[in-house]
């Protein structure tokens, strides 16, 4: 069953609202219009439904955060679909197949916390996203379903969509709010949560796109449909999972939450291409743990990618091959966090900018003895806690299982003065 | 001197927000549209019309990888340089790419035609290596192919 992306066109031109609503678009929205609020964020919550932004946080609790007590405060919901994190590429295909599906998700979250305002924060390079969302705002607008007295329930929601200007901070919830308030994208600290004081003070909501793309199929269906559609019901739902690399078949597909890492690689991407070996991947992301070949059989939820000692981050696999140097991969990685990171604590902002250099020296044969304990010290030093934001320790989960898993890699770049792969970085 | 038309698309984006300088962002992307990027002058006109100081608005300006604190050519070309697409065969694209056009990241072809900039991934790692112009994307783009997509926009 693929409840998220099954209608999408194989050409993924989006589905029009016409199309939507002939697949039984807005029924859940009408069916949540018929719920109280407080039921709608029960009905999320028991689905287990976890956040598909990279934290994995339990949904519909989230939401429950959100204080009803006074109903006239108003409230913001926001869509993060700054999708930014380096080897993700879900959010793009259901932004730009189905934006109709991601916008009832919203509605029917505005209605569970009694939102006003909500917002698309969509990155800039998503040009045929923005257009697609413009064009089902419109047509959303002129059919009711958005702006006052939806559907003649009494419920109003006014939604805005908000390009970025390109940085991956803008992608943490705090710092997204703080740049759709026209600031520089440095995060906030907790607490206060968004869900108590975030845009403009005031109560907010953040979640990832494909969350919000559950959850008109959650409501409809409801929760136990919605935990049975997995492997492992503690994690509900599908899950958009994608692999990039060294692979027959690079591709996205939406899956039963849980298959295994073998199933992705082997028989969704076809395996490694041939004369390439898999040597290990990333199993959501730039900001995850390597898993290698002793993992293959870890199924791909929460639990159970956290127990083989990484995150299932987005669900985006990106394949580390025998051919390419682990070094050079790293370093690639660290590069990317070096230049965004935002300057706000110093630990990330010496510290990155460090590694990347002790990195590109190694790659280049000018590696030194202790260079390997400097970056195990980095590892620890940005690790979780120690930094304002969780871009340092993200930056540290790639490097430390790479000095764990490819220790002989690093140490043979040392000792032979040169990148065993023929690799330089200039 | 900011323009009508400049101000009229400032002052919708100031109807929709509590604080004036929650416009601020939105206020150097229209300046860019309209002008290709945000002079020193320009950025000056916009914080004064946001009664911000320069320097605070400046600071949020260049926070942003994309909103162009010099001059810019008329294309603006955003190379992927992330991890999937430089498993994919990223340097040797980019090598190319910076022949053909003889210039480096950050910099604008001698004829005003071509800006080259470096862009974190670009999200359609599954068809690496990737790079975009203006708003159109490229995928799997091999170094053979950049003589004909840099053909479109000369
Ligand atoms: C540096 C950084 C970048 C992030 N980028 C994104 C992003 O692009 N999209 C996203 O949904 N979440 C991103 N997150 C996670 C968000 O902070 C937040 O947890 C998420 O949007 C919550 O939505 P969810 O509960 O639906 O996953 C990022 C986090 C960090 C620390
Ligand atoms: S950890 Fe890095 S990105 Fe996060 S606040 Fe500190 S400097 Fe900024
Ligand atoms: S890494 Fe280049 S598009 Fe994702």
């Amino acid at each position: 069953m693929k409840p998220l992306t099954g209608h999408i066109k194989a050409d993924g031109t989006p589905l029009t609202l016409a199309e939507y609503e002939q697949l039984g678009g807005y029924q859940a929205l009408r069916k949540a219009l018929r719920m109280s609020p407080q039921e709608v964020t029960t009905e999320v919550k028991n689905s287990n439904l976890k956040g598909r932004g990279g934290a994995g946080f339990n949904t519909g609790m989230k939401w429950s955060f959100v204080p009803m007590d006074d109903p006239s405060a108003e409230k913001y919901l926001i869509c993060n679909a700054d999708e930014m994190e380096p080897g993700t590429f879900k959010d793009r295909w259901l932004l730009e197949g189905n934006p109709h599906q991601l916008l009832e998700g919203m509605l029917i979250a505005a209605y569970a916390i009694q939102a006003s305002e909500g917002y698309v924060f969509l990155r800039y390079a998503y040009k045929t996203a923005a257009k697609g969302i413009r064009v089902a705002l419109a047509e959303a607008e002129r059919a009711g379903y958005l702006g006052s007295n939806i559907l003649g329930s009494g419920f109003s929601l006014r939604m805005h969509l908000h390009t970025g200007v390109g940085r991956y901070m803008c992608g943490e919830e705090t710092a997204l709010l703080n740049s759709l308030e026209g600031k520089r994208a440095t995060p906030r600290a907790k607490p206060p949560f968004p869900q108590v004081s975030g845009l403009f003070g005031k109560p907010t909501i953040v979640n990832n796109v494909e969350t919000f793309s559950c959850v008109p199929h959650i409501i409809s269906n409801g929760a136990a449909w919605f935990q049975s559609l997995s492997k492992n019901p503690q994690d509900g739902g599908t899950k958009i999972y994608g692999v990039s690399g060294k692979v027959n078949r690079p591709g996205a597909w939406e899956l039963p939450m849980g298959i295994t890492l073998r199933e992705l690689i082997e028989e969704h991407a076809g395996g490694m291409r041939s004369g390439y070996r898999f040597r290990g991947a990333l199993p959501g992301g730039a900001s995850t743990d390597f898993l290698v070949e002793e993992h293959l059989d870890v199924p791909m939820d929460y639990g159970s990618v956290a127990a083989a000692g990484s995150r299932l981050g987005t669900g985006t696999v990106v394949v580390l091959d025998d051919r390419t140097c682990p070094v050079g991969f790293v370093h690639n990685l660290e590069h990317f966090f070096a230049q965004e990171s935002c300057g706000w604590c110093t630990p990330c902002r010496e510290g990155l900018p460090w590694t990347e250099k002790i990195l590109r020296a190694l790659e280049n044969g000018e590696g030194r003895e202790n260079d390997l304990d400097l970056l195990a010290m980095h590892a620890q030093a940005l690790g979780p806690g120690k930094t304002f934001c969780a871009l340092a320790p993200g930056a540290m989960e790639p490097l430390q299982s790479a000095l764990n898993y490819f220790r002989k890699d690093f140490e043979q770049h040392i000792h032979e003065k040169k990148c065993p792969y023929g690799h330089t970085l200039h | 001197m900011l323009s009508e038309v400049e101000i009229e698309e400032i002052n919708q984006e100031l109807a929709g927000v509590p604080v004036k300088e929650a416009a601020g962002i939105e206020a150097l992307k229209i300046i860019q549209r309209h002008r290709g990027w945000v002079s020193d002058e320009s950025l000056r006109d916009v914080a004064a019309y946001l009664q911000m100081a320069p320097e605070e608005l400046d600071s949020v300006a260049t926070f942003y990888n994309l909103i162009f604190r010099q001059p810019v050519g008329r294309h603006i070309i955003l190379l992927c340089d992330s991890i999937s697409c430089w498993v994919m065969g990223y340097e040797q694209l980019s090598s190319q790419l910076r022949q053909k056009l003889g210039i480096g990241f950050g910099q604008t072809t001698a004829d005003g035609c071509f800006t080259l900039l470096p862009n974190p991934c670009l999200g359609t790692c599954d068809h690496a290596p990737a790079l975009m112009i203006d708003n159109d994307l490229y995928r799997d783009v091999s170094p053979e192919m950049l003589d004909e997509i840099l053909g479109k926009y000369k």
